[in-house]
């Protein structure tokens, strides 16, 4: 199979504005006639549904939450970057779109990301319009701070709750459109088939979650915007819910994977404190524009930490080794996840870490609220302020900038962060992969789109901070309202889609079957059980650093695991009524399959880069060592039960030199 | 440490709930919701029907959690959801009652899980500012006072939860109602539509079924999210001032 990206002709520069300018669009008095089912209401989901309301298409969108405002985008912390300039530190859409193309270690495609760093600007613009409550200075206008990987500060942000905001504004953004008849909304139904009709994507099969009957729902096209898949590393600061199922059963139905492997594990999360433990929790890395990561220079003062004879309080500046700082000078503790996120695991896997498990290090803002307190002292007009003044007005600064997130700290660890360092260690975040699309974000099934997360399009192999609500955002208002006009313009000829056609039909059988042979195997486990030992062999074989041997010891281990699953899994209840166990069931499921394929990508890359790091392939420092020769690709993968098969899109880099990533 | 849990049962929406007792072995360093998960995986490997929950986050920002604990909305302590509450708040052989929010607009689902699909359609009613997508002018073409906009995400911070409702002697949404109509109407994007914003969003809420407010404050008492019912007193002054002002322009 041939994968073509459809990338337009042109400058990179100004590839997307010409392209918009000639494409194909469809007359008003024909967007009425056109539906279009939207899967998700996450940031991606429910900007793409409002604004396909607001031109006039017929939408039907779905989310298997309890209301469209609860997506795992709700969740999302330390801000949105947006090409601005407004601080005039030397910003520019071209600085974006370099510090993404390099941050993601060259494996995104170009002409992607120019085109999300172009629309940056617009959707800030959108979000105040809507009513965001962005961060302000004291002149009334916008506020920033700055995100790892980058050199300005570009980083807009609602309090530590940016996600949040965002998603209220595109969540209200589409409640008018509900409220005005445009779009129809469907609560609590879970998409768990594509149907095609003549190799197009013409309708879902969706479970009523209340009633449990599976429902068909026609349309000219689909559009998933159903986000990423961390979860099938059981624990990640990922939602409970989130899952890959919607993009899954499209991947069953034809469309690719693409670059599963690409995981984030993000460097600054609550470290894992006992087996129950269901997820875990993000300190957002805005902390890392503050917080000093650190463990003790000797493993035997780590040691007494470990045994709780000492704590961070009793090792001397001296005895503390800074290893960001010191590593990388240029950028410090600001340099990208997958770093930070590495250079944790050398410090713990040389017996430095710092709590029981010896799997945690510090982020301290001691440093910090002095700094904050002197110059606040200085601005009040205290002369001589004494040091417990300076901590006390310093503490003041950080609560402004962090509070929620000290205290979100405070009530987990029941330790307080104003006092005691930190204790932070890395934890599964994003997933960089997802389905294949080309430029127009439509997935290799004509008429199938993807967008937001649940894309592989834009962050290569490591995802800057701050970037995936602006992607999301980006898809969702300004690309895809566009994009689908190419598609749609060819079928406004088209009648409505018949959901009592063959293939409708032969769907919702073939998912009323599924989710009946889950309750029908009546085993001894419960599928949470399964989940976490999936879990564990994902962390084990295919988490911060792989192996080839690892990585084929984790793929069987995965097969015998499903194989278990189908024969001993116990699921209660029925399927046609409110059954929590059953949803679950039916996405493990899917991980038990997503989770092979990600062994099997992380096996053909040869390479490390970004997030994926083959231990045999590191330099001398212990830096990724990339190979463009071989592996400059896009692996994009087809299901298959017995042997899953990779095809493969070649990168170009014609605007940016392909280079080894140094923070240094 | 040994806790004794009395849970609200209900198998869906028409049938009768009642109060089940159960046993669970907890840690004091767990969640709330994680010693519900160990009580859950507890009924599924004696294949019973474990107890329905709403939750996903976990981590006291989506507002899908709601259980009332001990009578209380979202648990013992203050600015604290369901999720974010741990077992170090209890003690060993504690006997704790766990039920669903309690209101007329919040039917029962199944077990601990209500419908508060209303809070959408108060939502839908007017809880927007009318712009399409690229309708927008530049981010920093209109300053905001950093206190202005400071107090509309205070009021932003709500998530939607409905421990108000299940705190309040009226089943009362105004906070809700409120905390959103004070978010964008304190903005100037959102000033222009204020009246007609404020005046259907009431009526949606009392056409929802929710009480009426008679300001016992325990709403903001049991908020997670300390959203202050100072926002209701300017509501209600912004619906006075709506209603007359409409009656004025006919
Ligand atoms: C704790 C945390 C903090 C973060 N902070 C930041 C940050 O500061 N900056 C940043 O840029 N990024 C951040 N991220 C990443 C970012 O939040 C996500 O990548 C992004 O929000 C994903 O948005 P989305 O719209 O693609 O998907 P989601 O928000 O995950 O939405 C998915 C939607 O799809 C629906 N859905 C899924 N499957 C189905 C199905 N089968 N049927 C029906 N509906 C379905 C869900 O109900 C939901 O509505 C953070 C992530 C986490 C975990
Ligand atoms: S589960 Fe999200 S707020 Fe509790």
């Amino acid at each position: 199979m041939e994968l073509k990206s459809n990338i337009p002709e042109g400058k990179i520069a100004t590839k997307w504005e010409n392209y918009r300018g000639k494409m194909n669009l469809v007359a008003p008095n024909n967007k009425r006639r056109l539906e279009i089912i939207v899967v998700g209401t996450g940031l991606a989901g429910a900007s793409a549904a409002a604004t396909f309301g607001e031109l006039g298409y017929k939408v039907k969108c779905f989310t298997f939450h309890d209301s469209p405002r609860r997506a795992h985008s709700i969740a999302a912390q330390g801000g949105i970057n947006a090409a601005k300039n407004y601080q005039n530190d030397g910003d520019s859409v071209y600085r974006l779109f370099y510090d993404t193309v390099k941050g993601g270690d060259y494996r995104s495609r170009e002409a992607n990301v120019h085109r999300l760093a172009e629309v940056s600007r617009n959707i800030i613009d959108q979000c105040v319009a809507q009513g965001v409550p962005f961060a302000r200075e004291y002149g009334g206008l916008l506020a920033n701070r700055s995100f790892g990987g980058v050199q300005v500060s570009r980083t807009f942000y609602a309090r530590g709750q940016t996600g949040q905001q965002l998603l209220l504004g595109a969540y209200q953004a589409l409640s008018r459109q509900i409220s005005l008849g445009n779009v129809e909304m469907y609560n609590r139904h879970e998409m768990l088939d594509l149907v095609k009709i003549d190799g197009k994507a013409r309708g879902i099969i969706a479970r009523n979650m209340l009633t449990g009957k599976s429902e068909r729902f026609p349309a000219h096209c689909v559009v998933l915007a159903t986000g990423g898949y961390g979860n099938v590393f059981y624990l990640s600061t990922n939602a409970m819910g989130s899952n890959v199922t919607a993009a899954w059963r499209a991947v069953k139905k034809g469309a690719l994977m693409a670059n599963p492997c690409y995981t984030q594990i993000h460097p600054t999360c609550i470290p894992v404190s006992g087996e129950y433990q269901s997820k875990l929790t993000l300190m957002s890395e805005s902390l890392r524009n503050d917080g000093r990561v650190w463990v003790p220079n000797k493993v035997e003062d780590a040691e007494a930490i470990q045994r709780g004879e000492k704590t961070a309080l009793d090792i001397e500046e001296s005895d503390r080794d800074y290893y960001l700082e010191r590593r990388y000078p240029a950028f410090g503790n600001l340099v990208p996840r997958d770093v930070a996120s590495r250079a944790a695991k050398v410090a713990c896997d040389e017996g430095k870490g710092v709590s029981k498990t010896g799997l945690a290090v510090y982020l301290d803002f001691a440093a910090a609220i002095q700094r904050y307190g002197k110059s606040a002292a200085i601005s009040q007009g205290i002369k001589n302020p004494n040091d417990d003044k300076i901590i006390e007005l310093g503490e003041a600064v950080v609560k402004e900038k962090y509070g929620n997130l000290f205290q979100m700290y405070e009530k987990i660890t029941a330790e307080n962060p104003y006092k005691m360092p930190m204790k932070i260690y890395p934890a599964v975040h994003y997933t960089m992969g997802g389905v294949w699309v080309d430029y127009n974000l439509e997935t290799n099934v004509p008429g199938l789109f993807c967008l937001g997360e649940a894309n592989f399009s834009d962050h290569g192999a490591n995802r800057l901070g701050a970037s995936a609500l602006m992607q999301g955002l980006a898809d969702g208002y300004f690309v895809i309202p566009y994009t689908v006009g190419p598609f749609l313009s060819k079928e406004i000829r088209t009648p409505q889609i018949d959901a009592n056609s063959p293939e409708f039909l032969a769907a919702e059988k073939e998912t009323n079957e599924k989710l009946e042979r889950l309750i029908k195997i009546q085993g001894n486990q419960s599928v949470e059980s399964f989940h976490r030992r999936l879990g564990k062999i994902m962390w084990e074989y295919c988490g911060m650093a792989r192996d080839a041997e690892g990585l084929k010891k984790g793929r069987q281990m995965i097969r015998d695991l499903r194989a278990e699953f189908y024969n001993d899994v116990f699921v209660p209840g029925e399927v046609n009524e409110f059954n929590p166990e059953l949803e679950k069931a039916s996405r493990v499921a899917d991980f038990l399959e997503l989770g092979e394929v990600m062994m099997l990508d992380a096996l053909d890359r040869d390479e490390s880069c970004g997030g994926h790091f083959r231990s045999e392939y590191a330099s001398e420092e212990g830096e990724a060592k990339r190979n463009d020769e071989d592996y400059a690709y896009v692996a994009a993968w087809e299901w298959d039960e017995i042997e899953p098969k990779v095809h493969k899109e070649h990168l170009e880099f014609k605007d940016i030199e392909l280079k080894t990533r140094s923070y240094k | 440490m040994k806790i004794h849990l009395k849970v609200w049962r209900q198998r869906n929406g028409e049938s009768k709930g009642y109060l089940e007792d159960h046993q669970v072995e907890a840690d004091e360093h767990m969640s709330f919701l994680e010693m519900m998960d160990v009580l859950n995986e507890d009924l599924v490997s004696k294949k019973e029907t474990p107890v329905a929950f709403e939750h996903d986050c976990r981590e006291g920002i989506c507002g899908s959690c709601n259980m009332v604990i001990n009578g209380q909305p979202h648990g013992p302590d203050s600015g604290t959801t369901t999720c974010q509450l741990h077992m170090r708040s209890f003690k060993d052989g504690d006997t704790v009652v766990v039920e669903p929010w309690r209101a007329v607009a919040f039917p029962v689902i199944k077990d601990l899980i209500v419908d508060r699909s209303s809070f959408d359609r108060i939502i839908q009613a007017g809880g927007y500012i009318s712009v399409n997508t690229g309708q927008a002018q530049d981010g920093n073409a209109i300053p905001i006072e950093k206190g202005r906009s400071a107090f509309a995400m205070d009021a932003a911070e709500c998530i939607g939860c409905g421990a108000c409702v299940a705190a309040c002697p009226n089943a009362s949404a105004m906070l809700f109602t409120s905390a959103k109509v004070a978010h964008l109407g304190t903005m100037p994007q959102g000033e222009v539509e204020q009246s007609t914003r404020v005046q259907s969003m009431v009526k949606q809420m009392d056409l929802e079924g929710f009480g009426m407010c008679s300001n016992t404050g325990a709403c903001e008492a049991e908020c997670p999210k300390g959203i202050s019912i100072t926002n209701i007193a300017l509501m209600n002054r912004q619906y006075a001032g709506s209603v007359l002002g409409s009656e004025k322009s006919v």
